[in-house]
This record gives structure tokens, C-alpha cells and sequence, in this order.
């Protein structure tokens, strides 16, 4: 039940990734250049319509499907490692022209040789796993 | 029909896209009672594949396999949405980005990415490979690091106030505008 759930809610996820061209590399470049106001509407607009479900799930506690107690855990306070991180993914996203969700979708709509990219990434997880005690987080 | 195909088949404009992209939140939420986020994906996957000894490692992946299987579904969609609800148009980027991507030398803007860095052709070429392979160690890298990617963090954190995720995001654009703004016109140019 629950990956019939995943599959469909990704689907529809890569579905909007190509429709509204967040996946774009060209995107991505006019937005760190603040050209186009595209990217900061989607953005933005999905953090408005975020942070109201969260506050209509909190106030009116709602339950998950399987009749829980939504839980939100918050995150841990490392802010350190936040903003390093952040940055070294800051530099990646503006190179590749694309976070995690737009690189498996580029590889879907046929910019297939992002596959490597996909690979690099999971070969940067295991350097961080490798370093994880020796940063400063 | 048709002409719902025809609608859907148009690029979205951001009102309708972010909007839908938001309701990730309470879908996952409701549906999964799990957060949304994208680049946890990476983890399981070397957890998965990669036989270590490291503790960050060792941890329940299959228990997080429904993020997997999330992943498959955005190759699916996108798929789909390439394949049948597309007009194939170029991106309708503003004048100002056109013109800039002119200064850097790139030419083709007819698809999502320029077809003269990121495709098959270009392989044995250190620009195709260090944009490729070292942005993608990057994105790996600095998500897991930051605990987070644009929809872990951004959406997903922002959305119920996190700080860290604050933090995170000003890291995201700290290290964007650098690449964007210093380095790649220097390996462009």
C-alpha cells in the first residue's frame, strides 16, 4: 500500500518537474542570476501551500492513513553543518542544474547521462559517511 | 480529450506548479505519515549497494524503501511527461538569461539542458565530466551533509519553520551564486 502510494505521489512529482521545467539547467542559471521569477514563484508558492497544511494538520490533528498522530520531528540544530553543506550543495545544484528530484527526473524525460551524475552523488554519500567525524557539524 | 492533452501538454506556469509541488507536504504527511525529501534516496541507495562498515551506513534502508520507490515514480512521470504531454517548444527563458547563456558560449537552448555539455556525445570532454560527475558528487555530498536538499529542506523544512533549514537554504544560494556568478564563467568562457 504504501509504495502503490510512493509510486503514484512520484509519478505526479516527475510529471511537474518536466511540466514546469524546474528540472532546466537554463532554469537554474536564471535563477541564480535573478532573471526570471519563475523558479522563486514555484518555490515560494510550494513553501506557502507547505507551511498552511502543516498548520491545518497541527491545528485540527489530523491522522495519517493509517490512523496516527501525524509526528514532526524538527531538525536537528546543527548549523554548521547546515550552511557548509548547504554550500557545497549550493555549488553541485548550480553545475548539474539540478537537485536529487530534477536529476532523476532528467534521466525519465531523456537526458539519460545524468545517471552519472546520480552515481557521483551516491559516491559523495559514502565520502561523507567515510569524513562524517571528522567534520565539524 | 484532446484538448485536455493539449492543455496539459503546455509548460506550467509557476501559480499551477509550485502549488501542486506544496501538496507534497501534506500527501506525504497523510498519505505516508513520513516527511517529504528527495536526496535521503542517495543514502539508501549506497546503503544499499555499497558494503561498508560505516555507521552512517548501517541503518534499516528497507524500512525507507517506499523513498525509493517514490524515485522510480519520478522517472515514470517524467517519462510519461517527455514522452506524450509535451509540445517539445524550447524553454521560454527571459531575454536577459538567453543573452547570458550567449556570452557563455552556448548555442543550443532547444531542450532542458544544453545538449553540448550534458549528453552521451560529449563524454570523453573534462567540461561534460566535471559537470557531471563533479557536481553530482556535490549534490551527494553537501545534501547528506546539510541533511537536506531543496525539498527536504526548503519545502519540507520551511514549511513547518525549521532554522536549520534556514540555515541550509542560505547555504544553497551562498554556494549557487558562487558557482553561478564565479566559477562557471570561468570554465565557460
Amino acid at each position: 500500500m504504501k509504495n502503490t502510494i510512493a509510486l503514484i505521489l512520484g509519478s505526479l512529482f516527475g510529471l511537474i518537474l518536466v511540466k514546469a521545467e524546474v528540472l532546466s539547467w537554463f532554469r537554474i542559471q536564471e535563477m541564480f542570476a535573478f532573471q526570471s521569477f519563475h523558479m522563486y514563484g514555484i518555490i515560494g508558492s510550494a513553501i506557502a501551500v507547505g507551511a498552511l497544511s502543516v498548520w491545518l494538520i497541527r491545528t485540527f490533528k489530523v491522522k495519517s492513513l493509517e490512523g496516527n498522530l501525524i509526528e514532526l520531528n524538527d531538525k536537528a540544530p546543527r548549523y554548521t553543518s547546515a550552511y557548509v553543506g548547504g554550500t557545497v550543495f549550493g555549488l553541485g545544484w548550480a553545475m548539474t542544474g539540478a537537485c536529487p528530484g530534477p536529476m532523476y527526473a532528467l534521466i525519465g524525460s531523456g537526458t539519460t547521462i545524468m545517471v552519472l551524475a546520480v552515481v557521483a552523488g551516491v559516491l559523495g554519500v559514502l565520502t561523507y559517511a567515510a569524513l562524517r567525524d571528522k567534520l565539524p557539524h | 480529450m484532446n484538448s485536455l492533452v493539449e492543455w496539459i501538454s503546455q509548460p506550467w506556469p509557476w501559480y499551477v506548479a509550485g502549488p501542486i509541488i506544496g501538496l507534497m507536504v501534506p500527501l506525504h504527511l497523510i498519505l505516508l505519515n513520513r516527511t517529504f525529501g528527495i536526496s535521503s534516496t542517495f543514502r539508501h541507495v549506497c546503503a544499499a549497494c555499497i558494503p561498508s562498515k560505516l555507521d552512517f551506513l548501517n541503518y534499516d534502508w528497507k524500512a525507507e524503501s517506499w523513498n525509493l520507490v517514490f524515485a522510480v515514480g519520478i522517472l515514470i512521470g517524467s517519462f510519461l511527461a517527455a514522452a506524450y504531454f509535451s509540445t517539445g517548444e524550447p524553454i521560454a527563458l527571459s531575454e536577459a538569461a538567453v543573452a547570458r547563456m550567449q556570452e557563455f558560449g552556448i548555442q543550443d537552448m532547444s531542450g532542458q539542458h544544453p545538449a553540448d555539455i550534458f549528453s552521451w556525445d560529449h563524454i570523453g570532454e573534462w567540461r561534460t565530466l566535471l559537470f557531471v560527475i563533479l557536481g553530482g558528487f556535490l549534490v551527494g555530498f553537501g545534501t547528506r551533509y546539510a541533511g537536506g536538499c531543496t525539498s527536504g529542506h526548503a519545502i519540507m523544512g520551511l514549511s513547518h519553520f525549521q532554522l536549520p533549514s534556514f540555515v541550509a537554504v542560505l547555504g544553497f544560494f551562498t554556494g549557487g551564486l558562487i558557482m553561478s556568478w564565479l566559477i562557471l564563467p570561468l570554465i565557460l568562457s
